[in-house]
C-alpha cells in the first residue's frame, strides 16, 4: 500500500490523461500543479521513491508499476504493465504492480486517470498516458545517471533496468538512481517509441498474476479478512421496485452467533453475525414480510407482449439512415423477414457479489471486488454520510466481473449495514441465490429484419426494427441524449465512428430501436448490446444468402467494408471455408465490429440427434494494437465460451415480479465437455487502437447458429438454444 | 467443537457440526485459496481433497469429516515445490480471473492420480467444474501437459 500525503508536483501526466481518456469521457482534469517543490518526493509505504505516478523504483531494483484498471481475468494489469515497461526500459523480470487507491487518484488531482474498467476501454484509453508515465521515468533516470557520471543525458541510453554510458563504459542500475531521479522535475517533451520497436509491449509475454491464482494466494474481495471482522447475509425484496414491508427479529436473536439485524435501505434485511454462515442460516430463519408492489404482475409473458408492441410501433429512434428503406422494401421484387427474441441474462461471474467496510465517525473504507474503483468511492461516500476525502476504497483482484461490477449496489448496502457497528469491519457476502436474483441484467429484446431485393438478386434494402430495453435507462440515466433516448442501443449498427460502425452497405438502409423497459434493471454485460445485434444481422444475413442461393461469405463480401470484409476473409481461410467440411460438420460465418474492433468467427457444428456439437471455431479479431497477442488470444477463447453458454442456455425468466433462475442448477453454463478448439487470429493492422475483453463475444453465436442452419435447415430466433427443438431438423 | 486435520495440522474448531467443511477452511481456520461459487456443488469452486479424493466440500458437513486427511490448495505444493498440476498450470498460464482455479487444480490433481493418462472423453466426464471466464480449452491442455510430465 502507497502513502501519498502531498498533492503530487507531477501532475504533468494530467496533461497526459487529459489528451488521452479523460476528455473523451468528459471528466474534467485539473491541469495545473499546485507549485509543490521538485524536493517533495512521494515514497511508497516501504519508503521507495515514486519517480512518476505510475512507477516505483526499489533499491533492489525492483520496478513497482502502477495499474489503475481493474484485473477481472482479462489481463489488463499485464498489459498495460507491459506498456509502462516499455517505454521505462526496465527489466522485465524485475516487474511487480500494485493498484493505486480510488481515494489517492482524488486526493491526487486524478493523477492516474480513470478507473472504469468496461467497455473494453482498460488500454484502448489509456495507452498513450501510461506509456508516457514510463516514458518520462526513463528519462528522468536517465538524467540523475547522467548528472552523476557528468556526462550528457543524451549520450547515455537505458535498457533490461540498466543505464548506460558507452563512451566511457560506465553503467547503472535503475535502484542505485532511483532516489536522485525522483527529485527531478518531470521531463515536458515525452516523445514515444514506434510500436515496431517495441520487445516488452507486443509481445505474448506471461501473466504477471499466473503465479499467485495457481496456488490460492490471490486475494479477491471475498477473501478480506480483518481482525475482528463479523459477516452479513442479506436478503433484499425479490420483486423488483417491492420494499421490505416487515421482519421478525426476536425469532433469530438467540441464534449462536448473530449480532445484529439492520434494515438496509428501504428493501432490504441483512443479518450479521461472527460468521457468514450462522448469518446466513439465521436469514433464513427469520420470517420476512414483503411488499411487492405493482411489478409482481409482471411475467415473461406480459414483457413479451410490451416488446412485440414495439416492433410495429410508428415512433423509434432511428440509429442508421441511408437512401428510403420503406420506399425500396415497398417496391421490391422480393421481401424477406424474420423476427427474434433475446432473453435475460445474469452475468454469473463465479465470485458472488461482496463487499468489506469499516465505517468510523470520520473515516469509511470499503474493500471489494469492483470494476470502478471511483464510482464504489463515491457510493461509499453517499452511503457514510462522509466526505469523499474521508472515503476510501480497496481494489481487491475481480473473480470474474462481465460488468455486474461495474455497479456498486453492493457496496452502499456493505457500508449501510457497517455503519450500524462503528469500528467493526463487516464483510457482506451475497449468496448465490441472491446473486442470481439481484442483477443488472443483460438487457431483453426483439427484433424484426426486413430485406428487400431487386430483381437481379441485389440487396436493396434493410429494415431492422429492435424493441426492447435501454441499459442507460436504468444504470445511467444522465447519459441519455437530449431527447431521452440511448444511443448505445446501436452498438455495432453505427453509420460510422471508431466505436461499431455497421459493416455493410446497403443502398437504402434503417436500423431503428423502440425502447420499451420492464421493471427488471438492465445492465452492461460482457459484450453489451453488440450480443443480440450481431445475432439479429449475421443470422440474417445468412439466411438471405441461402434464400437467393447465394454463398453467404460471397454473398457478404458483396456488401462489407474493407476492414470488416478483412477480419471475415481471415476467419473464412484459415477454417477452410470453401473446402469440404469433415463427414456431417457444417460450417458458419459472422463478424461485426465492436468496441473499436473487427472481429470474426467460422464455426465448425454437427447435430445428431437434435444434439448440437460445437467442434472448432475459428475467432479472427483486428484490434489495431496488440498490448499482448496471447491476452487477446484468451480473451478470444473465454469470450467464445461466454458468449456459446448465453445462447445455448442463458435465460432469466419472470414470474410474479421476480427472477426464476436461483442457481447454477437452473441457470446453466458451458463446461469443459462443450468446448469447442478454438482458434485465434489475432490480426492488428497498426492503425488504430481497439477493445479485445468484449468484441469477440458477438460472433460466436451467430456463427454457430449459421453453422446449425446449415446443418439442419433450421434457423432458431428465440433464444436460448435449449428452449428449441431440433430433434426433427 | 469439531477436530479436523487440515494440511497436514490439527484444529478445534468451534462451529455446529452441520456446518459445510468450505465455511470451515475460509472463514474459521482462514484458508481461503477454497472457493464459494454456488453453495450447491454444482460450480466445483470449493473443491478439496479428502483423503486424496476431489470432494466439494460445501456439501460437506464439517462433523462428517472425522480423522480423515483434508488438503487444500494452499498444500498442495510441497517444500516450495509446485506441482506437477500447478506446473503445467504456470507454464500454460491457464487463469483468467483465477477464482475457480483452485478448485479446477484439485479435481485435476485428483482424476490424475486416478487416471495418470486421461484421454479428452476422460477429462470431459471428470471435470465438472464451472469457469465464466472460459479457460476450458487451456486446463484440457494442462492436464495433458501435467500427464505428460
Amino acid at each position: 500500500m502507497t502513502h501519498m500525503p502531498k498533492i503530487n508536483r507531477r501532475s504533468f501526466i494530467i496533461n497526459v490523461a487529459a489528451a488521452g481518456a479523460g476528455l473523451t469521457l468528459g471528466i474534467k482534469l485539473p491541469f495545473a500543479t499546485d507549485g509543490a517543490r521538485a524536493a517533495d518526493v512521494i515514497r511508497a509505504a516501504d519508503g521507495s521513491p515514486e519517480i512518476d505516478a505510475w512507477v516505483v523504483i526499489r533499491p533492489d531494483d525492483t520496478v513497482v508499476i502502477r495499474v489503475a484498471r481493474s484485473e477481472m481475468g482479462q489481463g489488463t494489469m499485464t498489459g498495460l504493465a507491459q506498456l509502462v515497461a516499455e517505454e521505462l526500459g526496465c527489466d522485465w523480470s524485475k516487474v511487480t504492480t500494485e493498484f493505486p487507491t480510488p481515494g489517492q487518484n482524488v486526493a491526487r488531482k486524478r493523477v492516474w486517470g480513470d478507473f472504469s474498467t468496461g467497455g473494453s476501454h482498460g488500454i484502448r484509453d489509456s495507452h498513450e498516458y501510461v506509456r508516457k508515465g514510463g516514458a518520462a521515468a526513463r528519462i528522468m533516470l536517465i538524467q540523475a545517471a547522467a548528472a552523476a557520471w557528468n556526462v550528457p543525458a543524451a549520450e547515455c541510453t537505458a535498457a533490461n533496468s540498466v543505464i548506460t554510458h558507452k563512451a566511457s563504459n560506465r553503467t547503472v542500475t535503475f535502484g542505485k538512481v532511483a532516489e536522485a531521479a525522483a527529485k527531478l522535475d518531470p521531463p515536458k517533451d515525452i516523445p514515444l517509441k514506434d510500436p515496431k520497436d517495441w520487445t516488452i509491449a507486443g509481445k505474448p509475454l506471461k501473466r504477471l498474476d499466473t503465479p499467485d491464482k495457481i496456488v490460492g494466494k490471490t486475494v479477491f474481495g471475498i477473501d478480506t479478512r480483518m481482525p475482528g471482522m463479523l459477516y452479513a447475509a442479506i436478503s433484499a425484496c425479490p420483486v423488483f421496485g417491492g420494499k421490505l414491508q416487515s421482519y421478525d427479529e426476536a425469532s433469530i436473536q438467540d441464534m449462536k452467533g448473530v449480532k445484529k439485524v439492520v434494515k438496509v435501505g428501504n428493501n432490504a434485511v441483512a443479518v450479521v453475525a461472527d460468521s457468514w454462515w450462522r448469518a446466513k442460516k439465521a436469514l433464513e430463519a427469520m420470517t420476512i414480510a414483503w411488499d411487492n408492489g405493482e411489478n409482481a404482475k409482471v411475467s415473461s409473458a406480459t414483457i413479451a407482449n410490451f416488446l412485440k408492441d414495439g416492433l410495429e410501433a410508428e415512433q423509434a429512434f432511428v440509429g442508421n439512415k441511408a437512401g428510403d428503406a420503406k420506399g425500396a422494401l415497398a417496391g421490391a421484387a422480393k421481401v424477406i423477414e424474420a423476427t427474434y427474441s433475446y432473453p435475460y441474462q445474469n452475468h454469473a461471474p463465479l465470485e458472488p457479489m461482496n463487499a468489506t467496510a469499516l465505517y468510523k465517525p470520520d473515516r469509511c473504507e470499503v474493500w471489494c471486488s469492483t470494476q470502478n474503483g471511483e464510482a464504489a468511492l463515491a457510493a461509499t461516500s453517499e452511503a457514510s454520510g462522509l466526505p469523499v476525502a474521508q472515503c476510501d476504497v480497496h481494489k481487491t483482484f475481480l473473480g470474474g466481473g462481465f460488468g455486474r461490477r461495474g455497479q456498486t449496489d453492493f457496496v452502499r448496502q456493505a457500508v449501510a449495514i457497517a455503519k450500524e457497528l462503528p469500528g467493526t469491519p463487516v464483510k457482506l457476502l451475497w449468496s448465490r441465490e441472491e446473486d442470481m436474483t439481484h442483477c443488472f441484467y443483460h438487457p431483453i429484446t426483439q427484433c424484426k429484419m426486413t430485406a428487400g431485393f431487386d430483381a437481379n438478386k441485389n440487396l436493396i434494402a434493410l429494415h431492422m426494427r429492435v424493441s426492447g430495453q435501454s441499459i442507460l435507462a436504468t444504470v445511467f440515466p444522465g447519459r441519455m441524449d437530449k431527447d431521452g433516448r440511448d444511443p448505445v442501443v446501436f452498438q455495432g449498427l453505427n453509420p460510422g465512428g471508431p466505436e461499431g460502425a455497421f459493416g455493410y452497405d446497403i443502398p437504402n438502409l434503417l436500423i431503428d430501436h423502440a425502447m420499451r423497459n420492464p421493471s427488471v434493471p438492465a445492465g452492461f454485460w460482457r459484450g453489451v448490446n453488440t450480443n443480440h445485434n450481431a445475432i439479429y444481422v449475421e443470422t440474417f444475413m445468412d439466411q438471405l444468402a441461402h434464400e437467393i442461393g447465394e454463398d453467404p461469405l460471397a454473398f457478404r463480401l458483396k456488401y462489407l467494408k474493407p476492414k470488416h470484409a478483412a477480419v471475415l476473409k481471415a476467419v473464412a481461410d484459415k477454417a477452410g471455408y470453401g473446402t469440404p467440411a469433415p463427414q456431417g460438420v457444417y460450417r458458419g460465418l459472422a463478424q461485426i465490429m465492436g468496441f473499436g474492433s473487427y472481429v470474426a468467427a467460422c464455426a465448425e457444428v454437427s447435430v445428431k440427434d437434435g444434439q448440437v456439437k460445437i467442434h472448432r471455431i475459428v475467432g479472427g479479431t483486428n484490434s489495431g494494437h496488440a498490448a499482448n497477442p496471447e491476452l487477446i488470444a484468451r480473451q478470444v477463447e473465454g469470450s467464445f465460451v461466454y458468449g456459446l453458454s448465453a445462447m445455448m442456455y442463458g435465460a432469466c425468466t419472470v414470474r410474479g415480479g421476480h427472477i426464476e433462475q436461483r442457481n447454477f442448477d437452473t441457470y446453466q453454463v458451458m463446461r469443459i465437455d462443450e468446448m469447442p478448439k478454438v482458434e485465434a487470429i489475432v490480426m492488428p493492422d497498426g492503425e488504430f487502437w481497439g477493445g479485445v475483453g468484449e468484441p469477440t463475444i458477438a460472433v460466436a453465436a451467430p456463427a454457430v447458429l449459421n453453422a446449425i442452419a446449415a446443418a439442419t435447415g433450421k434457423r432458431i430466433r428465440n433464444f436460448p438454444l435449449k428452449d428449441n427443438d431440433l430433434s426433427a431438423a | 467443537m469439531v477436530a479436523l486435520s487440515v494440511n497436514g495440522k490439527s484444529y478445534n474448531v468451534d462451529v455446529e457440526s452441520d456446518t459445510p467443511l468450505l465455511w470451515v477452511l475460509r472463514d474459521t481456520i482462514g484458508l481461503t485459496g477454497t472457493k464459494y461459487g454456488c453453495g450447491i456443488a454444482q460450480c466445483g469452486a470449493c473443491t478439496v481433497h479428502i483423503d486424496g479424493v476431489a470432494t466439494r466440500s460445501c456439501q460437506v458437513p464439517v462433523g462428517t469429516v472425522g480423522a480423515k486427511n483434508i488438503t487444500t490448495i494452499e498444500a498442495l505444493a510441497q517444500d516450495g515445490k509446485l506441482h506437477a498440476v500447478q506446473k503445467a498450470w504456470l507454464d500454460l498460464d491457464v487463469p483468467q480471473c483465477g477464482y475457480c482455479q483452485s478448485g479446477m487444480i484439485m479435481a485435476a490433481v485428483s482424476l490424475l492420480k486416478q487416471n495418470p493418462k486421461p484421454t479428452d472423453a476422460d477429462i470431459d466426464a471428470a471435470m465438472t467444474n464451472i469457469c465464466r471466464c472460459g479457460t476450458y480449452q487451456r486446463i484440457r491442455a494442462a492436464i495433458h501437459t501435467a500427464a505428460n510430465a
